[in-house]
């Protein structure tokens, strides 16, 4: 299934948190949103599942408007991994996993033999059918995440929307859920907080700024010293993995940047503009010129299908 | 617990419940006869009910007086547990009860209305009316002072019912206190909560709303179940999440109305049936749903067979008998190692 965010903007209390946001994920790839805390990405990420609905523009899943499913319809074809979920529910992670099938079954009716293979095979999947029996508040983070995710898989949608899953995991369980991520070949949208967890295991990311898309194409064109620098504020290197070729970037404060560094740091980026940043779409940058150091490459987003 | 045995047992324990009920007291009925007694006015051309083996005064004893009273405990405890069990997942909060939206506060105070001031000064109300209509009354009114850009946040509610609560019950105890001596028993009876002056013609509507509460709670099972996962996932799974709320909260308070206007403010049984019922067979409301609403009924029909047996002739209140057997039992219930799973050590 195809994702379309097109020209979505979000107001939240009055506040426009998202504003004219338009990209495309591809059928079956994983895109990264980027983004420093509060630039709108878990509020982008939200007009995708139904909890909150855009002012302007739309989201599209195969051509069809998010707003025009039923709820129940919507939940068959997105299914969402968030932030440590459910840990303060008394349920076993079965019972958690169990609660993917809501979209698919009705009333009072004990659990039908698919919605319980579906779940076994989904704790299987992820690695976590040893503690099927066990309550969800007695397990690690690294397996409350791996049961959030195989109820996600439970669920059966297409669309896979995945809210900083990686949170409170150590280095092996970020790893293990990326992998899991990518082989279950869904159309991923995820929003990442580590950089380089995207740069390795995204097909594309998407940067937010203060509300608007800031950059959108593959990782190794995206996150540039002067994208890093703009949008989260300090400053970054990028090396490459002399093994895979993958893009590694490398973090300072951004006060401790050298003499030699061409762009000298100032408190207004270009995004700090009152005018909002264009779309990505758009040719012409809509800061001035004398700013351009600093502004992001305006990739084109991924071709849309239609 | 395997819940169909469970659900099962709990069924022949109401059943049998019933019949003892309905054959102790003063007029002496053995059980076998209140048994063939209900089924003879239950099913028609019973030989037993023509051939003079069964004193008419024992007829009087069973059908007009003993099962109504059983069957009101009966419905009054599986009706205060649904409710209570629909309040605990509509909050999420553990100390959730069907009062704590100030229900009974308000059906006390309109029922005390009528006590004291007599059913002519309130619109000719009768005291079951009165208290009903004050109940729903302040459902509406939690509902309206509560809401805020359209939605309901459980909090808000809650703390509107509680203020809500405290005002209604200072009415009541202002009432209570200036009014004639004799009008006070009265009072304290209803507000204690009692099922004895129930008749067939008293238990249509809580009977009626439980059966609406029944339906509602077997459609929206699975979306109780993912409210408890949090309204943002709940959202994800696809539940309508503030329609199924309201939805949820005008069910059990009109539970909770029907039931207080009839049986008076019974406390214990909505806040802890739930819970224990949750200590026995988890939380998916799909599971603790029907052992609540059997285990509310049983618990509350023994209850009431204590308080009309243990001091006889004089009758303990049923409110006082709740708390005095089911306090230690859920206290106990509590410090087993099964109930932790039950999210009692958060």
């Amino acid at each position: 299934m195809t994702v379309e965010f097109d020209g979505v903007g979000v107001r939240l209390g009055g506040t426009e948190v998202v504003r004219d946001v338009s990209f495309t994920v591809p059928r079956g790839s994983v895109v990264g949103l980027l983004g420093a805390n509060g630039s709108g990405k878990s509020t982008l990420l939200r007009t995708l599942y139904g909890a909150v609905r855009p002012h302007a523009g739309e989201v599209r899943i195969d051509g069809v408007p998010v707003r025009r499913l039923r709820p129940r319809e919507r939940a068959r074809k997105v299914a969402v991994v968030l932030q440590d979920t459910a840990a303060d529910a008394d349920m076993t992670a079965l019972e958690a996993v169990l609660l993917g099938r809501t979209p698919h079954g009705r009333g009072f009716g004990a659990d039908r033999a698919e919605d319980l293979r579906a779940a076994h095979g989904a704790l299987e999947r992820v690695g976590a059918a040893e503690v099927a029996g066990r309550p969800l508040a007695a397990l690690s983070g690294g397996f409350r995440q791996r049961v959030s995710l195989a109820r996600a898989i439970a669920q059966d949608g297409e669309v896979l929307v995945l809210d900083e899953p990686t949170n409170h995991l150590d280095i092996e369980h970020q790893l293990e859920l990326m992998h899991l991520v990518a082989d279950l070949g869904r159309t991923t949208v995820a929003v990442l907080h580590d950089l380089n967890l995207a740069a390795a295991h995204c097909d594309t990311v998407a940067v937010l700024h203060r509300g608007g898309l800031a950059a959108a194409g593959p990782p190794r064109d995206v996150l540039t010293a002067a994208v890093v620098r703009e949008v989260f504020a300090v400053d970054a290197i990028t090396l490459t993995r002399p093994d895979t070729g993958a893009p590694v970037l490398a973090f300072d404060r951004a006060a401790h940047r050298t003499e030699n560094d061409p762009a000298p740091h100032t408190e207004r980026t270009p995004c700090d503009a009152d005018s909002p940043p264009s779309p990505p779409s758009s040719p012409e940058p809509s800061s001035s010129p004398d700013a351009a150091p600093a502004s992001p490459p305006r990739t084109a987003p991924p071709p849309r299908t239609r | 617990m395997h819940v169909p045995i469970g659900s099962a047992l709990l069924a022949v324990a109401v059943l049998a419940l019933l019949v003892v009920s309905a054959s102790v007291g003063t007029v002496d009925v053995p059980p076998g006869d209140a048994a063939r007694l209900i089924i003879g006015h239950l099913v028609p051309g019973m030989p037993w009910m023509h051939d003079g083996s069964l004193d008419p005064l024992q007829d009087q004893a069973v059908w007009r007086f003993r099962l109504p009273r059983a069957l009101l405990a009966a419905t009054a405890g599986a009706g205060l547990a649904l409710a209570g069990a629909i309040m605990q997942a509509v909050v999420r909060n553990p100390l959730a009860e069907p009062y704590i939206l100030g229900v009974s506060s308000a059906a006390g105070m309109g029922a005390v209305l009528v006590i004291v001031l007599g059913s002519a000064a309130v619109a000719g109300l009768t005291v079951h009316t009165a208290a009903f209509t004050a109940a729903v009354a302040a459902s509406v009114l939690v509902a309206v002072l509560a809401q805020k850009r359209g939605t309901l946040a459980p909090t808000r509610m809650i703390l509107t019912g509680v203020a809500l609560g405290s005002l209604f019950s200072a009415v009541t105890s202002y009432l209570t206190i200036t009014t004639d001596a004799q009008n006070v028993y009265s009072v304290l009876f209803f507000l204690l909560g009692s099922v004895s002056a129930a008749t067939m013609g008293s238990l249509a509507a809580p009977a009626a709303a439980l059966a609406v509460a029944a339906v509602v709670v077997a459609v929206n099972a699975r979306g109780m179940n993912a409210l408890m996962s949090g309204e943002e996932s709940a959202t994800a799974l696809g539940v309508r999440v503030v329609r199924l709320r309201l939805v949820l909260l005008v069910t059990a308070s009109l539970l909770t109305g029907a039931v207080v206007s009839v049986a008076g403010g019974i406390g214990f049984v909505g806040l802890v049936v739930p819970h224990v019922a949750r200590i026995l067979v988890g939380g998916d409301h799909r599971r603790l749903l029907p052992i609540a609403v059997l285990g509310g009924a049983a618990f509350l029909l023994l209850a009431d067979l204590l308080a009309r047996t243990v001091a006889a002739p004089t009758e303990v209140p049923i409110g006082i008998v709740t708390a005095l057997v089911g306090a230690p039992f859920f206290l106990w219930l509590m410090r087993r190692d099964g109930a932790a799973q039950a999210g009692l050590d958060r």
